[in-house]
């Protein structure tokens, strides 16, 4: 069974804090990690891999400095890694970033299937694996909380839904975004670690050329939508803080209440 | 492609360092200056008063949109009722359908669901398509976005919204590539663009810390799945006349490529945080499960529902369903109690729109109370007991 794991390198946005002074995010000391979805991704892949045999391969676009996901996902264990990587990546929205990685997957050929996390902590939108799914014409199986069968023609999940689950069957190839519920990740080995910085590293760099895109397609110049502007959230409420022993301040709250109604 | 900035130009003024959610960029020397975290995103570009940032990309040529009209709300449902995302889409797009003169529609794909008709009707819908077919009984993604493409080629909307729910964001990624249209996805505000009727598109990014406003510049229609619980779904009163528009779909057994085995739900124990008018939340200040039991008094006294932050449901001290945040439930009650909450940017994703906040917690610098309406600086688990007992009294006084 032949796998390919896609994955995103991320700054650790739950660490991430807000300047109480300028509103701006404080960003030094944040790290960059794989995306926590992306990992449960690499362990159903090596789990899968581990039961059936074949190859795995991690797949990521970013930037130069997005190697280190990749060798951390062959720490973990997946077989070999490809990182696309060209300044003219860059800006990409969902729309143009999946058609990137879906050239790149049909350059890699020879799948049956491709996982994704449900989605990334930093762009949230959980549309990449859709989409990809579209642009190979593939079967989609999104929210994925368990592979209950799979052999080298069928798989069969069981889907979260807001209150309850599907069970669903789907011919191979197939595309399936994970959720975290579905595994525990392992830690990288030490071992395999070094093994992945190494020069002889199983780890190839494509570019637009080895894609065979234009600039047109790719990055911000192919993307559909544009980022207007970014802004911290704001609150509009006024806050007060009632003050007194508690059981004056309370008494102060039951009268706030009253007087809108609430109580 | 890269971003350049003119020095001549710039001013010094920061403001591209106060939108880059990056580190992208910074100021030097009283110069602008771009670091290699920069992402191109774009978003300093926009914001420049002096126009001393652009990028090398040629900008392509914006297409003639203006054959492109209505806004179309899908009407998301399952075993025969509609999910409350679908109204509440329906009250924003007759928000959106005044501001831009156009017909507001909803489409319906189903089996045996004309009777979804009338309340679809009643929430706003002027217009409805109505595409039926055995096949499309039970959502799949193929047969659904097959047949919604070919109702967007035929009929070439201006604006489609779908709820950001497990269906949505299934259904709507599909679409999006299948005719190369742009997608914003999970949305909390949408607004007309004055100056050239577009619409501008603002979510939450990077865990909720940054909200960002996007525009889709090349594609029409203009896609975007709504979160669901921040819209507000408006009965319209008076006579709410509306139109059924039939279609007729060709389906395919290959269509589906997927097959659906079984549908099961499972019991949440009764938790509508959804519906709750009142909610009492607890978040580490609340120390252990035992300590959440104040809360659960406080709350049954007001008649409300319990909730929680990400970090009380991984402890266990309560389960996922209670869950308030950027991961778990958007909520939106008259009252919501926070106590022994910090106020994390991903909790107040979840809350931010409850129409009144009070805030417990020991530490007055906690950033909670900078959303509250009333705060109080004490110690929940003395707060909170007097609270419920006051209420008590009060309610037994009024002989309730």
């Amino acid at each position: 069974m032949n796998i390919i794991v896609l994955i995103k390198q991320v700054p650790d946005t739950t660490e991430i804090k807000i300047d109480p002074k300028t509103g701006n995010l404080i960003r030094e000391g944040v790290e960059s990690i794989i995306n926590p979805d992306d990992r449960h991704a690499i362990e159903v892949a090596i789990t899968l891999k581990q039961e059936l045999g074949g190859k795995t391969t991690a797949l990521s676009m970013g930037p130069p400095q997005a190697i280190d996901a990749v060798s951390e996902a062959l720490g973990m264990g997946i077989d070999q890694g490809i990182l696309l990587t060209d300044k003219n990546f860059a800006g990409a929205d969902t729309w143009a970033t999946a058609y990137t990685l879906g050239k790149a997957i049909r350059k890699i050929k020879g799948y049956d299937l491709v996982i994704c996390g449900r989605q990334a902590i930093d762009g949230d939108t959980a549309q990449i694996g859709p989409q990809i799914a579209e642009f190979l014409n593939l079967p989609q199986l999104t929210y994925v909380r368990e592979i209950e069968e799979i052999d080298e023609k069928r798989i069969v999940v069981k889907r979260a839904l807001e209150d309850g689950y599907e069970r669903v069957e789907s011919p191979l190839p197939a595309l399936i975004t994970v959720l975290r519920e579905i595994n525990r990740p392992r830690h990288p080995r030490v071992s395999f670690l070094i093994d992945a910085c190494q020069d002889k590293a199983p780890i190839k760099i494509w570019d637009a050329a080895d894609l065979g895109v234009t600039v047109q397609e790719i990055g911000l110049s192919g993307s559909l939508t544009r980022v207007i502007k970014t802004f911290s959230p704001k609150s509009k409420r006024e806050g007060e803080i009632l003050k007194g022993d508690t059981d004056d301040v309370v008494s102060q709250l039951i009268g706030r209440l009253h007087e809108k109604h609430l109580v | 492609m890269a971003i350049t900035v003119d020095y001549e130009l710039c001013n010094g003024c920061g403001r591209c360092i106060k939108v880059c959610p990056y580190g992208g960029i910074e100021l030097k020397e009283g110069k602008a200056v771009l670091t290699e975290r920069c992402t191109a995103c774009g978003a300093c570009i926009e914001t420049c008063k002096v126009a001393a940032i652009s990028s090398d990309i040629q900008e392509k040529e914006i297409p003639d949109f203006s054959d492109f009209k209505g806004v179309w709300v899908f009407a998301e449902h399952r075993d025969g009722t509609l999910n409350r995302v679908a109204l509440e889409l329906l009250g924003l797009g007759q928000t959106l359908a005044q501001g831009l003169n156009q017909e507001l529609s909803a489409v319906l794909l189903g089996h045996e669901v004309e009777h979804l008709t009338e309340e679809l009707g009643a929430f706003g819908a002027r217009n409805i398509y109505l595409a039926q077919h055995r096949l499309l009984a039970h959502y799949q993604t193929t047969p659904y976005a097959k047949v919604i493409s070919q109702l967007i080629g035929k009929h070439k909307p201006n604006i489609l919204l779908i709820g950001a729910t497990t269906m949505g964001r299934d259904l709507a990624p599909r679409v999006s590539m299948r005719l190369n249209l742009g997608l914003t996805a999970d949305c909390t505000e949408l607004t007309i663009d004055p100056t050239d009727g577009s619409l501008l598109q603002t979510r939450p990014a990077f865990g909720g810390n940054v909200m960002a406003t996007i525009r889709t510049a090349y594609s029409r229609p203009q896609m975007a799945t709504v979160r669901p619980g921040v819209m507000e779904a408006k009965r319209k009163d008076g006579s709410s006349g509306y139109r059924i528009t039939e279609k007729v779909v060709k389906l395919l057994d290959k269509d589906t490529l997927t097959t659906v085995l079984e549908v099961a739900r499972e019991e949440k124990k009764g938790v509508n945080l959804c519906e709750a008018t009142i909610i009492v939340a607890g978040g580490r200040g609340v120390g252990s499960k035992e300590g959440m039991e104040c809360l659960f008094s406080l709350a049954g006294v007001l008649g409300g529902e319990v909730a929680g932050t990400r970090m009380v449901i991984e402890e266990g001290w309560l389960p996922v369903e209670r869950q308030v945040g950027q991961t778990g439930q958007t909520v939106r009650p008259e009252l919501y109690i926070a106590c022994g909450i910090s106020g994390a940017i991903q909790h107040r994703a979840g809350m931010l729109n409850s129409r009144y906040v009070i805030a417990v917690n020991k530490d007055e610098r906690a950033p909670i109370f900078e959303v509250a309406d009333w705060g109080i600086v004490d110690d929940l688990h003395e707060v909170v007991p007097i609270f419920s007992n006051a209420m008590r009294d009060r309610k037994a006084k009024q002989g309730a």
